[in-house]
């Protein structure tokens, strides 16, 4: 909690990609956070860890304006979600459990819609599916024939895609092969050096230690202790 | 607006051709049920062509609950609706798209039910333009009621049911008026149409407009 107050006394509010304080937040009209208090500046990466329960995905759906905010200070790329996350819109990608992604599709005709509602062209499709290792034959394969890794590869690839400001990753090395999850930390590297800002959950403290620049732990709705971490993922080239 | 519509047109048509959801399942209920009726009115010819325009839009009504059903449960799976939310698709566009492609389907359905009133139930078809323009109205209205509703049920636990029973009462005056405007195709003059084209160009107007209006709120609702 200590390192959330010095980062928002050292760091200029303008260079805050999120600044949670007292949050307490919402699903429908039951509470999922109670009081959580987090910030992170822009371009690091924010790992968050915890049991089951703890409220990790409900912070993450927070930060993506999906929970309405009843209490606290809540902002996010400098927009108050007390106000509404509609501001949110475009800017916020959400990596979570579900693909985001139509079963009927093909990885590539989902992202060719994607492409089309987000204003991006053909040829960053192909560099999305290329970025996830999925092949041609598996591209044109309708999602709901390919495999819990393949799903979960296509489901990146959107972000990809979109490569929002604010990337929210909920456990993004589950259900993945160790080469899917190199994978995943190429593009965490990558989505940072491009100047976005991370934020996952993870069941794995030690490696949430190493990836992280700092990591969070949480339970019961709030976050109990934040530590720095050793910032590893941007050794990953 | 516009190119978010088209988009999710393209999107949803191209599902429909992946999956034939409407053309193996919608499309025999409603050929079924159009068949059914014809029972029901026993073989007598003039009977049967009398209440051909009716019966025919009863099954085009059966099969609308069907396309906006499937329409609504493809935006239901696997965090698609906050993914596109988060992507920042224009509410009103993907109102407009998925009432557009629910207009494609129930219009093809329309065109062979048409057929069957026609061959089958030996309804007279004297003035076509009357037919085309009171279908393209009337579907527009369907589609439109049916994608707001749709979207508004989607959250509950018994949607299924509950559409029906919030859609129908609303869709009245679209039944009737396409019914009269069928009635009235069938025979070459003396019918006036005005009225009941009218009601149908009003409807489909008024809830086109509420849904763009509405649709991004009852997203948000959800």
């Amino acid at each position: 909690m200590k390192m959330s107050q010095d980062l928002r006394q050292n760091i200029p509010p303008s260079d805050l990609a999120f600044n949670f304080v007292d949050v307490v937040a919402l699903d429908g009209q039951f509470p999922v956070l109670a009081g959580a208090t987090l910030c992170g500046a822009k371009g690091t990466l924010t790992a968050v860890i915890g049991g089951n329960g703890a409220g990790k995905t409900s912070l993450l759906r927070t930060l993506a304006g999906l929970n309405a905010t009843s209490r606290g200070t809540a902002q996010v790329l400098g927009c108050d979600l007390n106000l509404g996350g509609g501001q949110l819109v475009g800017r916020v990608g959400l990596f979570g459990h579900n693909t985001g992604l139509y079963d009927e599709l093909s990885p590539r005709d989902n992202l060719r819609f994607l492409a089309k509602v987000t204003r991006n062209s053909k040829r960053a499709v192909d560099e999305a599916l290329a970025a996830v290792d999925l092949n041609s034959r598996v591209a044109s394969t309708p999602l709901s024939r390919l495999s819990a890794g393949q799903r979960r590869r296509a489901g990146l690839s959107a972000m990809v895609l979109r490569s929002p400001e604010l990337w929210l990753l909920d456990e993004p090395h589950a259900s993945l092969d160790p080469a899917a999850k190199v994978l995943v930390d190429h593009l965490v590297a990558g989505a940072l050096r491009a100047g976005s800002t991370v934020v996952l959950t993870s069941h794995e403290p030690e490696l949430a230690f190493f990836m992280a620049d700092q990591v969070a732990e949480m339970a019961g709705g709030v976050v109990t202790k934040i530590t720095r971490g050793q910032g590893g993922i941007s050794d990953v080239s | 607006m516009f190119r978010d519509a088209w988009a999710i047109l393209v999107k949803d048509l191209r599902i429909e051709l992946r999956t034939r959801v409407g053309l193996w399942q919608v499309l025999p209920f409603a050929a079924i049920s159009l068949i059914l009726f014809s029972f029901a009115l026993g073989p007598k010819a003039s009977t049967l062509a009398h209440g051909a325009a009716g019966m025919t839009w009863v099954g085009v009504l059966f099969a609308t609950f069907l396309v906006v059903g499937r329409s609504q449960s493809l935006e239901m799976g696997t965090g698609v609706s906050e993914a596109q939310r988060l992507a920042g698709v224009d509410p009103a566009g993907m109102f407009l798209g998925k009432a557009a492609a629910v207009f494609v389907q129930l219009l093809a359905i329309e065109a062979l039910l048409g057929l069957g009133a026609k061959l089958l139930l030996h309804m007279p078809i004297e003035r076509l333009w009357l037919l085309v323009a009171s279908s393209v109205l009337a579907t527009i209205g369907l589609a439109a009621v049916g994608t707001l509703y749709g979207a508004i049920v989607a959250g509950a636990r018994a949607r299924e049911t509950l559409l029906p029973m919030l859609v129908l009462p609303v869709l009245v005056p679209v039944l009737i008026s396409a019914v009269k405007c069928w009635q009235a195709a069938s025979v070459s003059k003396g019918l006036a149409i005005g009225e009941w084209l009218s009601i149908l160009a009003t409807f489909a107007v008024v809830y086109l407009a509420a849904g763009i209006i509405l649709y991004g709120q009852v997203q948000e609702s959800q």
